[in-house]
Order: structure tokens, then sequence, then C-alpha cells
């Protein structure tokens, strides 16, 4: 076992880890934090996508030793503290981007740290940020949509007050 | 009473100064109205269906607030984890775990020598045991199961467990299967191959069709396997508590049939067993039925009174599979100069896997729907499932008609091709009417095949393209239809297919009980609209509490596209006899007759006079106060729908939905590659409840028809599924999938919750031939089998020009048609 301290979405955890234990293991089982899904333990599919120092990672190949004094995001960090929907979340639902729902935390991830290195993606840019990330109910438009309005949208509160993820996670750190 | 009479209730505020905002208000753009919008049973008109939602599970789902099934975590609990078989056939020798056990953590192991009881989902092929007794039939057959304190123990247990297998012959093809030198899978003393099931339907003088023909076009095709691949894996959690009772959750589209098996397997009476449907995550038909991890799970709960969760691994979702099944296709139609079908001939040949499973419906569903897109006076069928050592094969969203749709929409436009006819016109002639009966005795009702037709070769301005675009772009059509649920259940009985049961809060919430699994198809929101809209509230005031066997009526579960139909109005009919009572306290009140009251926006008012009116809550109090609790059972049962033949319970349903696609394509002709540009479904829903969803059926379907058309494969080497991974089996990326756009075609069905089809099925159909009809369209050349690769491109184009011919023509067994039995 090894010791690890970790800022969980905005909260420092300290536990010990297997050095083998995967950073979905960790959050999934040691937090109960389940919003981060297991759907292959390969890597092939995102549904564990999760955000490391703001960048995406599968976080069934990433070992939870390695996420040590570093900030993880997971989709339960998303929204605000008073349980507000991040403008992302509040896209996907407008836009009908999910069906079984499975994926969707992977993706609102993989969208999240999109948006914050490309505040104005393309369609094109959505897409190939998504492209680790399978769905298989929505057929992907939706969840298109949902991102682009949500890029929108981001900017438009961007013009009044500063981006929060990650950046808020690291404040409070 | 005239619609312009009637104020619009659709956009509601909140009349009681309720502060929860009203979800449904936005109107959809996609839908082609065809339904009134203020029917009898509806005076004051809808306010919730029809309209554009939001997913009442979705503010739940973007947070990571629901617990699927591998979320549930309860104390002192046990992971379990499955041996399974290397060999592809083998008798088992000698399983020894005693080293297994040795191992600390380990906390019990059993065998199929432990559960030695045959089960199948359907009554007619028990031939599954939760582990093998002694003989594995493919590689993944389930052997051990060992449950220890913690994941990696259990895994490292199974290394320890030692078997010793004595391999047989594996049966790895059709034409294998038909040999009569192989080993049986399943020992049938009346044949001497490996054929599970023969189904040999006539119906119309398919001989004097035949003669009357002008031209006869015969083909073969072959429709590769595929499987569901949903994201989540399979998962089961099982508690058996000192109170002897057992509870499953289990990642299931169908609770009941799950409650059934299990209390067979396990001998319980089902009073002991509660089984529970958390969200699924994903389905596609492969939750379908009962697996040997859950009623492993649930024998090891029991054994060892603690808790037991076991989650598959990818690979094993690929062993547990019940996929699409492979195809192989002889297709005979006679026509008149016109186009006109006189005769239909088909034959499949379905390569079933190791086991039954829904295997013998898939079989008839390969023949049965065959006459219900489009006018066949004769029809002959014949069908031959075989076993293989493959893992087993089952329902695929399209339950077995996908595969012949790819033959017979291919063929039909080589037909327009060859008679100078226009596709989409001749399609239009020969598409069968409203309310007409096909020569195999199905009943059709609503049919919008036509509309749909139009509304999607208008779209895409089809009819000035296809043919005259540069080679190398290309564009196709294809129609379709489903059902909307199957006419009988799979196990014989007199009782409903649905049932549900709505209880009046006189704080104003609604709650419906309906034994339907979600798994991501919307049948939470499908329920919750349809009872909002007969009560007159929102649809977030209605609370939905699904697929718990102990909590909610019988529905058979969410399979066979029959949860609209079938669950919606068993909801519906409960609400409506809520929604009486709530009437008739209310018209006392108001000095009229329960007619003339009216339910919207929350609020009960007098028809006649909209100002005199209360707020829901106040009508639910002043029925509770007349009648005491306000809550409603409802049930729908199928109408009798099945003709008098053997075999004729497959195919009969109360309603059948109609798609019609447009596939535009780009191929380049040095590469073969294939791009879809966009895909364009029309799609007869009936009357769409909620159109965002809808939509996301209709979206959803072209996504996965497209995976199937371009790029999913089920390979076997040396016995073995060479690809059970999420990497090497090619599922549709974002950057694969093209525009899709839906087009929503109401016909208001008569039988349907408010007029509601299904949506769920239905649009996967066309897609695949739309696409092959659009490839042949840019490349002047047909393709009779799929995936559509590349390659095959390439060598179709060659076969073509007569330079090389490198395609492997598509062939049907050698063998002629096996005779019945």
């Amino acid at each position: 076992m090894q010791a690890i301290k970790v800022n969980v979405n905005g909260d420092v955890r300290d536990a010990m880890v297997e050095p083998d234990e995967s950073l979905l293991q960790f959050v999934r089982e040691r937090l109960q934090l389940t919003g981060t899904k297991e759907g292959c333990s390969t890597g092939y599919c995102g549904a564990c996508t999760v955000l490391v120092d703001g960048e995406p990672v599968n976080a069934c190949l990433f070992f939870a030793v390695d996420a040590d004094r570093r900030h993880v995001t997971t989709v339960e960090g998303l929204s605000g503290s008073d349980g507000t929907l991040a403008t992302l979340q509040r896209c996907f639902i407008e836009a009908a981007a999910l069906q079984c729902g499975f994926c969707t935390p992977g993706m609102l991830l993989a969208a999240a740290a999109l948006l914050e290195r490309t505040p104005s993606p393309s369609e094109h840019e959505v897409r190939a940020a998504l492209s680790g990330n399978i769905c298989r109910c929505t057929g992907y438009q939706p969840i298109i949509k949902a991102v682009q309005s949500a890029a929108q949208a981001l900017r438009r509160e961007g013009a009044s007050a500063p981006p929060r993820t990650p950046q808020r996670v690291q404040a409070r750190a | 009473m005239r619609e312009q009479e009637l104020p619009s209730v659709s956009t509601a505020t909140n009349p009681d100064g309720d502060a929860r905002p009203l979800t449904s208000a936005v109107e959809a753009s996609s839908v082609l109205r065809r339904a009134p919008q203020y029917p009898p049973d509806k005076p004051e008109g809808f306010s919730v269906v029809g309209k554009a939602g939001p997913k009442l599970d979705s503010f739940t789902r973007v947070t990571g607030q629901d617990r699927f099934a591998d979320d549930i975590f309860l104390p002192n609990m046990l992971f379990g984890k499955m041996l399974r078989s290397t060999q592809a056939h083998a008798r088992i020798l000698r399983i020894d775990t005693s080293k297994a056990l040795a191992l600390p953590g380990v906390v019990a192991i059993v065998t199929g020598a432990d559960i030695p009881v045959r089960y199948g989902i359907l009554p007619s092929s028990p031939d599954e045991m939760v582990m093998a007794l002694d003989t594995v039939r493919y590689v993944g057959d389930p052997i051990a199961c060992v449950v220890a304190d913690d994941e990696l123990t259990a895994e490292e247990a199974l290394a320890l467990v030692q078997v010793e297998y004595e391999p047989l012959p594996a049966v790895m093809s059709i034409d294998e299967a038909l040999r009569t030198d192989l080993p049986q899978l399943h020992p049938n003393p009346r044949r001497t191959n490996n054929i599970h099931k023969e189904v040999h339907l006539e119906f119309g003088d398919v001989e004097a069709g035949f003669a009357s023909a002008d031209r006869i076009f015969e083909d073969e095709y072959f429709f590769e396997g595929t499987t569901h691949a949903p994201i989540e894996q399979h998962a089961v959690m099982a508690q058996y508590g000192a109170d002897q009772k057992l509870t499953l959750w289990a990642a299931t589209q169908t609770p009941h049939y799950l409650h059934r098996i299990a209390a067979a397997v396990l001998g319980m009476p089902a009073s002991q067993i509660r089984v529970i449907a958390p969200p699924v995550g994903g389905g596609f038909g492969g939750k379908t039925e009962p697996f040997a991890h859950e009623l492993a799970a649930a024998f090891l709960a029991r054994k060892t009174g603690r808790p037991v969760k076991i989650t598959l691994t990818r690979q094993e979702v690929f062993y547990a599979h019940r996929g699409r099944h492979p195809v192989r296709f002889k297709l005979k139609t006679g026509v008149k100069a016109d186009g006109t079908i006189t005769a239909i001939h088909l034959q499949s040949w379905l390569d079933g896997g190791a086991y039954g499973s829904y295997g013998v419906a898939t079989t008839y569903y390969t023949g049965a729907l065959t006459t219900v897109t489009y006018k066949v006076p004769a029809y002959k069928f014949d069908g031959c499932r075989v076993f293989t050592n493959k893992p087993p094969c089952g329902p695929k969203r399209g339950h077995g008609t996908t595969q012949p749709r790819f033959a017979l929409e291919n063929q039909l436009d080589k037909i327009a091709d060859a008679l100078g006819l226009d596709a989409a016109e001749y399609r239009k002639r020969i598409a069968v009417d409203p309310n007409s009966t096909t020569v195999n005795g199905l009943r059709v009702t609503s049919c919008g095949l036509r509309e749909c037709i139009d509304a999607a070769t208008e779209r895409t301005r089809y009819k000035e393209k296809r043919g005259k675009l540069a080679r190398g772009r290309g564009i196709g059509l294809a129609a379709s239809s489903y059902l909307c649920g199957a006419g009988l259940p799979i196990y014989w009985n007199a009782m409903p297919q649905s049932g549900a049961i709505v209880k009046v809060d006189r704080g104003g919430g609604v709650t419906v009980l309906s034994g339907t699994s979600e798994c991501g198809q919307g049948s939470t929101s499908m329920l919750a609209a349809i009872i909002a809209e007969t009560l007159g509230v929102d649809p977030s005031d209605v609370s939905v509490c699904y697929g718990d066997t102990d909590l909610t009526p019988v529905d058979l579960g969410s399979y066979s596209s029959r949860v609209t139909f079938m669950a919606g109005n068993a909801a519906r009919d409960a609400a409506s006899k809520a929604r009486h009572l709530i009437a008739q306290s209310a018209a006392e009140r108001f000095g009229v007759g329960p007619d003339r009251v009216g339910f919207a926006g929350r609020r009960v008012f007098d028809l006649g006079n909209r100002e005199r009116s209360m707020t829901f809550i106040e009508a639910a109090q002043l029925a509770e106060a007349r009648w005491g609790t306000i809550a409603c059972v409802g049930s729908y049962t199928p109408p009798k729908l099945a003709a008098e033949y053997k075999g004729s319970g497959v195919g009969p349903s109360p309603a059948y939905s109609y798609s019609a696609a447009v596939a535009e394509v780009a191929v380049d002709l040095e590469t073969g590659e294939i791009t879809v540009e966009k895909i364009t479904l029309a799609h007869d829903v009936g009357r769409c409840i909620n159109a965002t969803n809808v939509e996301g059926q209709i979206e959803g379907g072209v996504y996965m028809g497209l995976g199937e058309a371009l790029m999913e494969e089920w390979p076997f080497r040396a016995g073995e599924h060479k690809i059970p991974n999420l990497l090497d089996y090619k599922t549709p990326t974002s950057l694969d999938t093209p525009p899709i756009e839906a087009i929503i075609v109401e016909t208001d069905d008569k039988e349907g919750p408010f007029g509601a089809k299904e949506a769920g099925q239905g649009p996967l159909n066309p897609v695949i031939p739309a696409i092959a009809n659009a490839v042949a369209d840019a490349i002047r050349a047909r393709i009779h089998s799929t995936p559509i690769t590349p390659e095959k491109v390439l060598k179709a184009m060659d076969a073509a020009s007569g330079t090389t011919l490198r395609l492997k023509k598509v062939t049907t067994p050698s063998k002629p048609s096996p005779v019945p039995v």
C-alpha cells in the first residue's frame, strides 16, 4: 500500500492505495464516487474519463498513485457546491445529449477539457475531441450540439465571470 | 368542438403559484402532424403529448447520481468471477477447485454440478445451464464461479481452478452445422446434424404466383453477425437475507423473466425473490434474458449469506453476446412487367451459436415481417437455425427482421432498375395499405409507409439525384416496418402483457408503478408524459417507479418495441380511471357532467367555462375526500391476432411502425473508402409522445445501423472470437457518424396510447439497405453482404467492369432446403 494525497473535486483526500490500483477503482470503490463508469477497462471506450490537472485521462489506465498531489475532477465535481448544474450539464439536458447516460460522465469531462483549451471549437474539433468516447445510444449528434451550445453560453458567461473548471478546483486546493 | 374555440393550454404557467417549471412546453419542429390535436377523448387538446422536452432522468444522469447495477456496494459484499471455457467444444473430464479454494480470501466456488437445472428464455428451448455440467460449447462458456473478499483474489482463484478437457471437433459455420459427420452440440436423436429449428410456411398459391410472373429475380445475401456493445457491462448484485429472501439488482431489460427463471433455477418460490432493475446502461436487446452470472450470483449469495456482485468484463460481454444472428439468404421474387410482386420465396439460414436463446423466435422473424411492408400475394418461407460453437446469438434491435430487410430492399432496387422504374415511386405503388391483412394473416392497421417515403425522398431530392450523380457519389432509399410489441407473450399465459398502478397524492404528485426497465430508451419519460397528459399535470409531477418485482405490476420487459404501446396503454388505463374519479368529484363541485371536466396545466376546469376551475391539488383532495385513496390499476392485453397455423404466434403485433431512410454517400473509387454524408429517416410513430425521445430513438437507430452497414463484424479463428474488445470490434465514433435528420410522421394509431407506436427498433432496419443502395448507386455495382467494406467495394467494381473477379460470390448452403421433420 502506498499513501497518496489527491485533490478530488476540491476536497483533499488522503488514502492508502495498492500500487496497481487504478484511478477508476480509487474513485469508485474507495471514494464511492460512482458517477465515473467502467465500460471496458482497456482505455477503448472512454466511459471512465476524468480530468487530472485539467487533462482528460482514462481512469481505468491511470494508476491511483500517479494522481498523488494532483487535481482530479470527476462528474460529481462538475456542478456547483450548491448543486447548481454546470453550463455543460445543463446543455446536455437541453440538447437531449444522453439516453442511457452511461457514457455521459466521461463525455462531459472530455467536453469540459475541450472547452477549457478551445473555447470556440468547430464541429470537427468537438467530434475529434470526443472520438475516444463511445456512445451507443445517441448517434453523437445531440452531444455535439450540446457541447457547441455550452461553448456559446460559456463565452457569454466568460465575458462577466472567470471560467470555473478546473481553475476553481485548483484555487481551493 | 372546433379547434379555434379552445384557448391554448400548452404553455400553461404556474396557476397555483407553484414555482416548479413546466418541463414540456417546447414545440417540436421535426413532426409532420397527421393526427388530430383535439381527439374525442382529449377534448382539452394536448398539453404534454407531442411536445419536445428533456428526459426526466437526465438531471440525475449528468451529475452521476444514478446507481446502475455495478454502482451498488453493500456491506460485507463478495466479488464473483466466472471461469470460462478456453475450448470451443469439449467434454469436461475433471474440474479441480481445491487449490483455488485454498487461496486466502476465497469464500466459495461452485460448478455446474451444483446447479444442474436446465433453463432457457423460451420454454421451447431449455438448453442452458448456469455453468457447464459436462460439455462446453463455446470459448467463454461458464464453467465455475468463484466468490472472494475482493475482485483481484477472485481473479487469481480462477487461474488456480484446473479443468481437464477432452476436445471435440468444433462446428464453426452454417455449412459445418449442416454436416452429419460432426458431433451434435445438443444431442438430438431426431437429427444427424446441428439444425436447431426449421420453419416451413407457405401462404397463397406460390407456384401460380411465380408462373404468372414476367420476371423472376433470384439473389443470395449474407448478413454478418453483430453485437450490441452497450457501454455498461452486464452487472448483478445479489443479496440473501436472514429472512430467506433474495434480492437481485440486475442490469436487465426483462426483470420479470429473470424473476421467473431465478425461481425455477434456484428452486425458490418466486414470492421470496425480488428483482430490481436499476437504470440500464444500454441494452439494445442484449440484456433481455437471464444470464449465467445473474443466477450464479444469486446462488452464491444464498450459499454464503453474503451479498455477491458480479460485473462482467468487456471480453465476457462479448461472450455473453445474444447478438444479431449471421444469416444467409436465398431470395426469389416474381414480378409483373410493372413491378407488381406475384410471389416471394425466402430461405434463411441462421448461425445461432451454442444455445437457443430467443433463436426460435428469431428464425420466424427472418420471414414473418416480409409481407408487412409491400404487398405480397403469395409467400413461401423456409427458415433454418443451426447450432455452432460460438457465443449464443439472440435478439438485437430489429430482432431477426433487420437481416432480411437488407436482402429485400437490395433486391427491390435491382428490380426497379431492371424494369426501368423509379425506385421510390415503385415502393410507394407496392406499399401495403392501411387497414389490410397480409397473405400470412398479419393485421395491418395504421400505416404511414408512403408518407415516410415521400418525406425522406422529398427532403433529400432523391428522385433528382438517384442514378444522376457523378460516379463515386450515390443516394439510396430503403423502407421497412417493425412490431409494436409481440402479440403473444414468450410463455403462454392469458394474463395482461403489462400492468400499471397510478396513485394520486393529495399533494398533487402522481406516482406510477410499472414493471418496465429504463435502458435509455425513455420509458420513464414516456410513462410520465402519458400520465401527465391524462391528468393535466406536468411530467415533472409524475414519479415513475419501475422494474421492481415487489412493487411494480408485471410488464414483460423492455424488448420487442412493446413498452410505449403496452406499458403506455396500461398506464393510460390506470390514469384514466384516476381521472374519472377526480372528474366526477370536480363535476359535482362545478355543477356539470363529468364529461365537461378538462385537465391541463395543473388545473381542473369546466370545459364549457374555463374560468370555473380549481388547481389539480384541490381536485385531488376533493376526490380523495369523496372516494378515499386515489390509486387505480390498469392493464394492457393485446387483441387476439394470431392466425390458425403453427408458427403464427410470431409476427402478429397490435400495430406496425413504418420507416423510410435515404442515405447519401461518397465512395473513394481508388481506395473503396465509403463516407456516409447524411442519413435522412422518416418514421411513422403513430403519434409522438415526446418528440425529443422519438428523435433520439431515430438517430440512435440510424447510428447503430451505420455501424452494421459499414464496419461491425463477428469473426472467429481457431474456434475463438477474434476481436472481443471495443477497439477491434469497430463501432462508429463521433468522427464516423454523419449528420442524421429525423422526420417524425404521425398516423394516429387507433389502439396505441394517444395514437402512439414504437420508435426504438424500426428506424434501424432501413438504414443498412439504404446505405447498400447508395453505394450501389455510387459504384454501379451491388454488394450482397454486410459489412460493406472498402475491400468489397473495390472487388465489386472490378467484377462489374469485368476486369478481375476478386469478389467472392455470396452463396447459400449447397444442400437443398431442409425438409420438415
